[in-house]
């Protein structure tokens, strides 16, 4: 600092803004008793396909609904609404995450109060969305079989954000000589205690394990509503 | 790569603050940036050149002071440095931890101003 300067405190955070819509939202989400379930992974680790099973899976006991962001097109949408659940798509331009406020007005003309599970499928990328809260009650980190086991340490931060690592394309363990051992090793050195989950939302192995976690998950969330529902 | 949205968000905190003081002639922003912020200070730096252009702080520098991992190890009882990204355990007695208590800010500490 030169001798003609001062300095003047601010102790503002950067990320405040979205902080504070995103515990908005949480509270909302609360308030209409949703439980909300956010996804991130590395591009084609199986996020749309494991959330079109996902959303047929348990529409016929649940109302679920879900919201999906991608730079372009409104392919995914497409895709998730042949579940017959209600989706919305979100186009984020050139930005490489979703952020609070592009899932506040995403939800505009939606009753919250309409659903039991809300999911959102983040942009696909390992970086960026780890800075973003969503307003979720759980995160989770997806990646394939195929990508290879040191992705957890090669991409600590995301999987530091997130609650429940999902292991998916297990169809294609043995053809990739994939090593989970070696993968919740890994994870276990980035986030200590996380839970992991191995499916295929193409074959099922380990769906049924995936959706008996999902809804305790609920259960733990929203006591309350469960229990005024049944 | 979303350190230019942050640069910028930094640039708007600032000139908020130098008009909530009726304008303030600002030659540096001082940052804190934890190492869970999930933003690479080498990228932020290089955005905030960017994002500084045409605007009052098209002058000033970003200085970033960078924050450590800290856990509670419940091992030590008490909060320790954490091993590394990779490796995120107590640095000291190598238990596993997964309450973070320091290492996700974000933060505009203070502006360094032309007095």
């Amino acid at each position: 600092m030169s001798s003609g300067t001062r300095i003047i405190e601010v102790r503002q955070n950067v990320f405040k803004q979205n902080d504070i819509i995103a515990r908005a939202l949480r509270q909302r989400f609360r308030d209409a008793g949703v439980f909300v379930v956010s996804m991130v992974s590395s591009p084609g680790s199986g996020k749309t396909t494991l959330l079109e099973r996902t959303l047929t899976l348990l529409r016929p006991h649940y109302r679920v609904a879900a919201l999906v962001g991608d730079l372009a097109t409104e392919n995914d949408a497409v895709r998730l609404a042949r579940s017959q659940a209600p989706v919305k798509q979100i186009t984020t331009g050139t930005i490489c995450h979703l952020e609070a406020a592009m899932v506040q007005s995403a939800l505009e003309g939606w009753d919250l109060a309409d659903f039991d599970f809300l999911f959102i499928e983040n942009v696909g990328n390992l970086v960026c969305p780890s800075s973003y809260d969503l307003g979720e009650d759980l995160r989770l980190v997806l990646m394939s079989v195929t990508e290879g086991e040191d992705k957890p340490l090669k991409y600590p931060t995301i999987f530091n954000s997130a609650d429940v690592a999902v292991i998916t394309k297990l169809d294609l363990a043995a053809a990739v000589e994939f090593d989970g051992g070696t993968v919740a090793r890994n994870i276990q050195s980035v986030r200590p205690s996380m839970v992991i989950v191995e499916l295929s939302a193409k074959s099922g192995e380990g769906m049924d394990e995936y959706l008996e976690f999902l809804k305790s998950q609920r259960t733990a969330f929203r006591p309350a509503d469960i229990s005024a529902r049944s | 790569m979303h350190e230019l949205s942050v640069a910028m968000s930094i640039i708007e905190i600032a000139e908020e603050e130098s008009k909530r003081r009726g304008g303030l002639q600002i030659s540096a922003v001082h940052l804190r940036l934890g190492l869970l912020s999930g933003v690479v200070k080498d990228a932020l730096l290089f955005a905030y050149e960017i994002a500084r252009h045409d605007t009052p702080l098209a002058a000033s520098r970003l200085v970033v002071e960078e924050v450590p991992g800290v856990i509670y190890c419940p091992a030590c009882e008490g909060r320790r440095p954490v091993g590394s990204l990779e490796w995120f355990c107590c640095a000291e007695c190598g238990s596993l931890a997964s309450e973070l208590v320091q290492g996700k800010e974000l933060e505009v500490v203070s502006l360094e101003v032309e007095k």
